[in-house]
C-alpha cells in the first residue's frame, strides 16, 4: 500500500563528512547513503571527497576508491563492472542505474548516492532482492515443453530468434521494478517490469509449449495488470531495454484469447 | 511473523483468472470516448449562453441528446473503472472494499441521474 512518509526508523540524517584528500586539486564531493543493521541507528547520509585527477571516469571507481582509500566500511555490491552482472545497481543521482557504466561526466555538481528505492536495505547500498529474485522464479523463466524431447534440439527459426530481442539482454538489476511506482506500492502482489519482462520472454519463445498456462498464471489484476504505462521502467533500464512494451504485448495477447 | 518461503510469498493465493475483461472494457470506453467527448464538445458549445428555451428545444433533437446521453454513461462507467484501479493502488484491505463499493453506487447513481436529466429534457 501506498506510503507518503518514511517510518522513523528510516529518516535520514546528516552524517559524517570525511576529510578531503592531502593535495588534491579536483576534488568530487559524494553525499552517500549509510545504514547498518548493527548499530540501531537511522540512516544517514555520509559526504566524501574523491580526487578525480586518480581515479577512474566510472560511478564505481570512485565508490571502490571510496572503500579502498577512505572508508572501508562502505558496502555495496559490484562484480563485473562492465554492465553485464547487474550486481551494482543503485540510485545515482536521481536515477536507478548500474554504477559500472554510469559516467561521472554525466552527473553536474555533487553525486548522490542511494540504495535502489523502496526495498528493504541489508546495508549501506544493498538492497533485499529475495522478494524480487522470487517474483522472477515464479514466473518459470525456463522452456515448458510437452513434446517428447527430440533427438538433436529444439529448431527456431531466425526470424522467431529475432522475437527475444529485447528481452533476453535483461540482467535482472531491479533498476526497473524499483523505479516504479506500482511496485512501490503494490510490490508484494504486482509482479513488476522485470519479472514480467521476462514473462514475455518465454511467451514469445517459439518452442514454449505452456503459453496458455503462462497467460493464466499471469491474468490477475495485480500480477500484470498494475501496470499503468508510467514508462519510467524503460527511461531508467541501464540495457535500454523497453520493458512497458514487453508488459503491452502480454495484455495484447491476453485481450487476443479473450475475443 | 510467519515463516514463509520466498516463493509462497511471491506466489501469493496464485492468479485471480482476472483482470483482462476490466483492462478490455476500459480500452473499449476509452476509444468510445475519444469519439463520443468531441461530438459532446461540439453539439453542446452552440448552446452555452442560449435562452432556456432554446436549450430545451436543441435537446429534444435526436442527436444532441443521443450524444450526451451516450457521453455520460460512457463517461461514469470510464470512472467507474479508473478510480477503482486508482482505489486498488492506493489503499487495501476494508477501506479497499469500500471505497470501491462507494464508487462503484456513486457511478450508477450519477450515470442514472444523467439518464434521467436528459430524458426529461428530451421527451
Amino acid at each position: 500500500m501506498v506510503q507518503l512518509t518514511l517510518p522513523k526508523n528510516s529518516r535520514i540524517s546528516v552524517g559524517k563528512t570525511w576529510p578531503k584528500p592531502e593535495g588534491a586539486t579536483n576534488l568530487r564531493k559524494f553525499s552517500i547513503y549509510r545504514w547498518s543493521p548493527d548499530d540501531g541507528e537511522n540512516p544517514r547520509v555520509d559526504t566524501y571527497f574523491v580526487d578525480m585527477d586518480t581515479c577512474g571516469p566510472m560511478i564505481l571507481d570512485a565508490l571502490i576508491k571510496i572503500k579502498n582509500e577512505i572508508d572501508p566500511t562502505l558496502t555495496f555490491r559490484r562484480s563485473c563492472r562492465e554492465g553485464i552482472c547487474g550486481s551494482c545497481a543503485m540510485n545515482i543521482d536521481g536515477i536507478n542505474t548500474l554504477a559500472c557504466i554510469y559516467g561521472m561526466d554525466e552527473i553536474d555538481g555533487d553525486v548522490k548516492i542511494y540504495p535502489l528505492p523502496h526495498m528493504p536495505v541489508v546495508k549501506d547500498l544493498i538492497p533485499d532482492l529475495t522478494h524480487f529474485y522470487a517474483q522472477h522464479a515464479s514466473i518459470m523463466p525456463w522452456l515448458e515443453t510437452k513434446t517428447n524431447r527430440p533427438a538433436k534440439e529444439w529448431k527456431q527459426s531466425i526470424e522467431d530468434r529475432k522475437k527475444l530481442d529485447g528481452h533476453y539482454e535483461c540482467v535482472m538489476c531491479a533498476c526497473c521494478s524499483t523505479s516504479c511506482p506500482s511496485y512501490w506500492w503494490n510490490g508484494d502482489r504486482y509482479l513488476g517490469p522485470a519479472a514480467l519482462l521476462h514473462a514475455n520472454r518465454w511467451l514469445e519463445d517459439s518452442r514454449d509449449e505452456a503459453t496458455g498456462e503462462r497467460l493464466d498464471d499471469l491474468e490477475d489484476p495485480f500480477k500484470l495488470y498494475r501496470c499503468h504505462t508510467i514508462m519510467n521502467c524503460a527511461k531508467t533500464c541501464p540495457k535500454g531495454l523497453n520493458p512497458a512494451k514487453a508488459i503491452a504485448s502480454i495484455k495484447k495477447k491476453m485481450v487476443e484469447r479473450h475475443i | 511473523m510467519a515463516f514463509l518461503t520466498d516463493r509462497k510469498r511471491a506466489i501469493g493465493m496464485g492468479s485471480a483468472k482476472a483482470g483482462t475483461e476490466h483492462f478490455w472494457s476500459m480500452t473499449k470506453s476509452s476509444f468510445g470516448l475519444v469519439i463520443l467527448v468531441p461530438l459532446f464538445i461540439l453539439t453542446f458549445a452552440p448552446m452555452l449562453g442560449a435562452p432556456h428555451a432554446d436549450v430545451v428545444a436543441y435537446f429534444a433533437r435526436p442527436f444532441p441528446a443521443v450524444v450526451a446521453g451516450l457521453t455520460l454513461v460512457v463517461g461514469w462507467m470510464h470512472f467507474k473503472g479508473g478510480v477503482q484501479a486508482l482505489i486498488e493502488d492506493y489503499t487495501d484491505g476494508l477501506v479497499r472494499k469500500g471505497l470501491i463499493l462507494g464508487t462503484i453506487c456513486l457511478s450508477y447513481a450519477a450515470a442514472a441521474a444523467s439518464v434521467y436529466a436528459i430524458a426529461r429534457i428530451a421527451l
